[in-house]
């Protein structure tokens, strides 16, 4: 055997593995930066906020002084907005999924269709925003209202409730369907009775999911004109109203520092939003799993 | 034959332009168990799935010659598939009950066709349960998940969901090769006693099942019928060398 | 023949549903294909209103953005500037840590370090832009003016990395989802061969991932240039040409929320403006992610 040194292999390993060990340190690092990020940035909030969580800031409209500041009209603008947002967005999403995966016939139309829908995935918001202005509020005249905000988000949400929903008709058994039909249902009994309510936990996620990412958007609704002085509560659908975000950027735009403390109140209440809604989503996924099974 | 329910004739099927079916033609006895044997990929799961057009739901798949069932061309204008198949059921090899109670899965058939008093939707549960020798097992735990239970009982399921629709004819396509044998016996048994009510078509795999469960028999080759007949007279004295040496395992 | 009537086939019942539910579902489909033809027809139908007022020659070749106060002019280059520089910035932040964490997450993590990092980032993509914006201007701008004196309370180093703290789930997730891709045969091979994790990783998924890593790179840097509330709010509102990330400068979709936000008369230059800035937002964001997904196919492909 020639050249088969032993100590040198030996030295070489140690030292890959001790390359080995650094990288994983530096990589567990970069992953760590993360996490790490997300606490300082909930911790810097809740010490910012937490002095302006008391009532009045859910009982008051926004006022030009701090201490008597309060956003009760972006809350219920925004509760209004999903509100019209949901049945919307539902419809036209999952009607979209089922037609895209139970009726289209696999051509370049449907292919068409497809790429459609995940390049407006990756439009930026605002341009959605800009949709808005012109289609809602200027040529069908619905003005800087709340229903021209819902729809314009409802355009928005719409592709990421589509992939979603089309996931969850898919993971549905191609032998579900077998058996519906063997028994002689029509196609559209085969969604209605058997492939929607297997694939509705997958649908309501995406759905749930969806009103989270609207109800933490801003720059559309900016250009829509969702006003962000509005000291009352809208009572139609043509009136003008604020959201959360647009709420939380005014007051951050204010030079004095009360209203930064009061900006970090409101992105307080509207993390603790999102938290439940993200939450009431796993929580409806593991439900109707375990229907499924027990 | 005079008693035939489905009669084939000069049958070619394609799926593209691959020929799955040549020229094949028969009669099925009604009340009666006709076995398909043959090896695999020879056909005789493509021939049971054109009698309930489920061949339908595989695009590219094109149809030459006439089946008849009760006199009537089922690939003609005035057939609704839907009708077609509540009068001809299927059971498919893996069992595939829904992810829904086992109440639901038997009334599923029903109410697709318009059925929704409970009280009938009830009596055909039981009976369709009891049809399927399972009533006993699960008439304490109807609203429990169909997929709770075993697999030879999910099997049987799958047997009474079909037979709830009232179906003349049932299909079975190697309904008993996913499971143990002992469910596999439960199963052939079941289906001795449901030949006085329903016309059974059965692809099995296993010769010796065709052997022990049906009265005619159907030996495939390649897309093609090599020999059928009563299935003693298949068995102990076949007439092609092909079927003789399928039969005595020197293939397949 | 049998002694029975012939059987029949019929429906009694027409379902109604079957005729009418696929046009129903299929208009739903076509609300997508609208929304494109709308953004498209809006768009440059305006633009090229805008353009025969204001030449396009000024617009796209001049540094200087003025449209609202006189001396008023026109070109796009301070705001394309403005946007690259906090692009860029946040793409030095988010690519390495984003990388870093899809190699760890997929070669190196055990998997209840993986139940903790997988939600954790999925939370942090989770936040809402408007909660960036304001932890870039009151955590990350006077942190950072304590390294770097004199740093203006607006600038592009702020918001950029905070944009890039923003995508770095982005990167791992897409990153990480290129590299499962990868067969395990292949590190199977490699391991037999007495290689370390880090060599695996490096010499063995990274290249064999690198169109999808790439892939995830570019609609990185897609997301980042269509972001809007971090810049607005933190990297001033200035639209300035410049490559020095501690200057206040504006980026084109700030622009578009300052315009918004003013009175802007319907049908104005000055409202045309909006449009032409947003059509080249739409057209850069657009050629990036058909480049995107066309690199991620080329993976799909290979495996």
């Amino acid at each position: 055997m020639t050249g088969w040194n032993r100590a040198d292999d030996h030295v070489r390993v140690l030292r890959r593995r001790r390359t080995d060990w650094l990288l994983h340190l530096l990589f567990l690092f970069c992953t760590s930066i993360g996490v790490v990020v997300l606490l300082v940035l909930i911790i810097d909030i809740v010490i910012d906020g937490i002095g302006y969580i008391r009532p009045e800031l859910f009982q008051n409209f926004p006022s030009r002084k701090a201490a008597e500041s309060g956003m009760k009209s972006a809350i219920v603008g925004s509760l209004y907005m999903l509100l019209i947002m949901l049945p919307l967005s539902f419809v036209f999403g999952v009607g979209a999924a089922i037609y895209l995966e139970e009726y289209a016939p696999k051509n370049r139309f449907a292919r068409f269709i497809q790429l459609n829908i995940s390049t407006l995935a990756g439009v930026p918001s605002i341009v959605y925003g800009i949709l808005g202005l012109t289609l809602f509020v200027r040529l069908l005249s619905l003005e800087r209202s709340l229903i021209s905000g819902a729809l314009t988000m409802t355009l928005l949400v719409l592709p990421v409730i589509i992939v979603a929903s089309q996931e969850a008709i898919k993971a549905v058994p191609r032998s579900q369907r077998d058996a519906s039909f063997a028994l002689g249902a029509t196609p559209w009994q085969t969604v209605w009775r058997s492939v929607l309510p297997s694939a509705l936990p997958g649908v309501l996620t995406g759905v749930i999911l969806a009103m989270s990412r609207a109800i933490g958007e801003t720059a559309p609704l900016v250009m829509i004109g969702a006003l962000t002085y509005i000291a009352f509560l809208p009572a139609g659908l043509k009136d003008s109203f604020t959201v959360m975000p647009i709420q939380i950027y005014n007051w951050i735009s204010r030079p004095q520092p009360e209203f930064h403390q009061l900006a970090a109140a409101g992105i307080i209440v509207l993390l603790i939003m999102l938290l439940m809604m993200n939450f009431s989503a796993i929580l409806l996924r593991n439900k109707f799993q375990k229907i499924g099974k027990e | 034959m005079d008693d035939a329910i489905i009669q084939i004739r000069d049958l070619n099927l394609y799926y593209g332009s691959f020929q799955a079916l040549r020229n094949v033609s028969m009669d099925i006895p009604e009340k009666a168990i006709t076995a398909f044997i043959g090896p695999s990929g020879c056909g005789k799961s493509t021939l049971l799935r054109t009698l309930n057009r489920m061949n339908d739901r595989i695009p590219g798949t094109r149809i030459e010659g006439k089946i008849s069932i009760g006199g009537t061309d089922i690939y003609s204008q005035e057939v609704d598939v839907e009708t077609l198949r509540k009068k001809v059921g299927m059971v498919f090899q893996q069992p595939n009950p829904f992810p829904k109670s086992i109440f639901d899965n038997i009334a599923y058939g029903p109410r697709l066709h318009g059925i929704r008093n409970s009280k009938k939707l009830n009596e055909i549960v039981e009976s369709s349960l009891r049809a399927a020798a399972l009533w006993e097992e699960v008439k304490d735990h109807l609203g429990r998940s169909a997929l709770s239970l075993s697999g030879g009982q999910q099997q049987r399921l799958c047997i009474a969901r079909a037979l709830a629709v009232e179906p003349d004819i049932l299909l079975m396509d190697e309904a008993t090769s996913a499971l143990d044998p002992i469910s596999t016996l439960k199963i052939e048994e079941l289906v001795q006693t449901l030949k006085d009510r329903y016309t059974i078509v059965m692809v099995t795999h296993n010769m010796h099942q065709a052997a022990r469960v049906s009265d005619r028999t159907v030996f495939f080759l390649n897309g093609e019928i090599v020999e059928s007949a009563e299935t003693e007279k298949l068995f102990s004295t076949p007439k092609d060398a092909r079927t003789e040496d399928y039969i005595s395992g020197r293939f397949g | 023949m049998r002694e029975q009537a012939k059987m029949i086939f019929k429906n009694e019942r027409t379902s109604i549903m079957d005729k009418v539910m696929p046009v129903l579902l299929f208009v739903c489909a076509g609300v997508s294909v609208l929304t494109t033809v709308g953004i498209v027809y809006t768009l440059f139908s305006e633009t090229v209103r805008f353009f025969s007022l204001i030449p396009i020659g000024e617009f796209l070749a001049g540094t200087k953005w003025n449209p609202l106060m006189n001396p008023k002019s026109y070109g796009i280059w301070p705001l394309l500037g403005g946007t690259l520089l906090v692009t860029v910035i946040a793409c030095i932040v988010a690519i390495p840590i984003g990388l870093a964490a899809a190699i760890y997450l997929s070669e190196y993590a055990p998997a209840k370090v993986r139940k903790v990092v997988k939600p954790a980032l999925e939370v942090l993509a989770g936040v809402p832009t408007i909660v960036y914006g304001y932890f870039a201007l009151t955590f990350m701008t006077p942190l950072l003016g304590s390294f770097i004196p004199g740093l203006p309370v607006f600038n592009a180093l702020s918001a950029g990395i905070v944009v890039g703290i923003m995508i770095i789930p982005m990167v791992s997730s897409l990153s990480e989802d290129a590299m499962m891709a990868v067969p395990n045969s292949l590190r199977h091979g490699a391991y037999a061969l007495g290689a370390t994790r880090f060599e695996v990783a490096l010499k063995i998924v990274l290249p064999a991932a690198a169109s999808g890593v790439v892939s995830a790179a570019v609609l990185a840097f897609s997301r980042a240039i269509g972001e809007t509330m971090i810049v607005t709010v933190a990297a001033g509102a200035t639209p300035k040409l410049t490559a020095n990330p501690l200057e206040s400068i504006q980026t084109l979709t700030a622009y578009i929320v300052q315009v918004s936000l003013g009175d802007t008369p319907h049908g104005s230059v000055e409202y045309g403006t909006i449009f032409a800035v947003g059509t080249t937002l739409f057209v850069i964001t657009l050629l990036l992610n058909i480049g995107a997904r066309k690199l991620a196919k080329r993976l799909r492909e290979e495996y």
